[in-house]
């Protein structure tokens, strides 16, 4: 039963576990207690020489060492990027000149194919007009004589018609007239 | 009382170390630990300074981040005039650092959970920054006590305040480094302990309700690697805080 209560006063207050001893930290009767102080003194006094000529100083090389990398790669960067600006500006010079002597070349060889392609049209029309001024004369000719050829066969055939209507045949000379007026008339019309 | 009982500061008890040679020279079991720990540091240095490289490897990389990390709250606290203490601060971080650190594992001693070393740092820190201060500013370094924009009739309350306020310095180090430490490893014994007089009082039901304290245990574990590291950086910037104090005088 003590124990049970033990248990319970200690879950309570931890701080109970102090009522048993005295806590050795305080304890400074003990020549220990001033001898760890003295051991620690001289711990402290190698481990601040170490750290103080050796460790941090080279840590702090190394440190140094990357940052004055990084500073001069930053610089090559900067140095490379301003070639690299240089060198498109002067792309971009030449392109828009090229353009220009290609876009001046094109108009060029535009204005001449234009031309050439004007004077073969105008060649064309005028071999084609010709053409179809002697087909015209050939036609007007044809016609003509299609026309002379058939007042003869007409003044012959009025004169059978009219043998067979009438029985009798006028001049040639008459028929010859009327056939003409009749031409003329219907060109007229 | 039959049965286990709990012994939370034996923990704290100092013996001598290092066999009969640690005995003749009363080297305690306390020193062996500061000893571990130095050694470690110098350890990490060693290898952590193996290669050099630019891009550092996992050894470099944790010397690189205690050093930067040591090197930055110089020069953010005190300032570039800082740098001058970087190597003091710096040993002194990594030795409370440590310290706290060795003292979290089974079988080693926590050193700073005794207050006659944590009280030596401290007033170490403080005689330091205190000869700083008039090795810098003379005799002028007593203004430090005089606030600034005080009514002068204000003076004779307030300049007693500073100074002891300024004298109460070391103590508050030393006793909150001590304080925490001290009482993490005896909530970790006294939980440890309650399992043992579960067991011997319960028997196997006692066996299964010991895993209430274990699981305590193990939170407060983290809690006191939390602890561990946070009181060596409050030392370690408090120290610089002084220091830059004594170089600036506010």
């Amino acid at each position: 039963m003590r124990r049970i209560a033990t248990i319970a006063l200690l879950s309570l207050s931890p701080a109970a576990a102090f009522a048993g001893g005295t806590m050795p930290q305080m304890d400074f009767a003990n020549p220990l207690t001033s001898y760890q102080v003295l051991w620690m003194a001289v711990i402290l006094v190698a481990l601040y020489l170490l750290l103080a000529r050796w460790g941090l100083p080279e840590m702090g090389k190394v440190l140094a060492n990357r940052a004055s990398v990084i500073a001069q790669d930053l610089a090559a960067a900067r140095a490379a990027k301003i070639t690299a600006d240089q060198a498109v500006a002067a792309l971009n010079a030449t392109m828009s000149q090229a353009r220009g002597a290609a876009g001046a070349e094109v108009a060029q060889a535009v204005a001449k194919a234009k031309a050439e392609a004007t004077a073969q049209a105008a060649a064309l029309a005028a071999s084609l007009d010709q053409k179809l001024a002697e087909s015209e004369m050939r036609i007007t000719a044809a016609r003509n004589a299609a026309m002379a050829a058939i007042k003869p066969v007409a003044a012959e055939a009025a004169a059978s018609i009219l043998q067979k209507l009438t029985g009798s045949a006028p001049g040639a000379d008459i028929l010859g007239q009327r056939v003409d007026d009749a031409l003329a008339a219907g060109k007229a019309a | 009382m039959a049965g286990p009982s709990i012994d939370a500061l034996g923990q704290f008890s100092l013996t001598t170390g290092l066999g009969p040679l640690g005995r003749a020279v009363d080297f305690t079991n306390s020193n062996e630990a500061m000893l571990a720990a130095a050694v470690i540091i110098v350890g990490i240095f060693a290898v952590g300074l193996r290669a050099r490289a630019l891009i550092p490897g996992r050894g470099q990389a944790v010397v690189e981040l205690l050093y930067e990390f040591v090197h930055n709250m110089c020069v953010d606290t005190i300032g570039e005039e800082g740098l001058r203490f970087f190597p003091l601060v710096f040993t002194i971080f990594s030795f409370v650092l440590l310290g706290n650190l060795l003292g979290l594992f089974p079988y080693f001693f926590a050193f700073t959970s005794h207050i006659a070393v944590t009280l030596s740092l401290a007033l170490f820190v403080f005689v330091f920054s205190t000869g700083v201060g008039f090795y810098t500013h003379g005799f002028r370094f007593f203004k430090f006590f005089v606030p600034h924009g005080v009514p002068s009739w204000l003076l004779p309350l307030l300049v007693p305040i500073e100074i002891i306020s300024y004298l109460s310095r070391p103590v508050s180090l030393s006793v909150r480094l001590f304080a925490n430490m001290t009482a993490g490893h005896v909530m970790w014994e006294v939980f440890a302990g309650f399992m043992l007089m579960l067991v011997a009082s319960f028997g196997v039901f006692g066996a299964f309700a010991s895993v209430v304290p274990l699981g305590l245990n193990v939170a407060l574990a983290a809690l006191e690697l939390l602890v561990a590291g946070l009181q060596a950086y409050v030392f370690a910037i408090l120290t610089c805080l002084y220091l830059h104090d004594a170089v600036h005088m506010h």
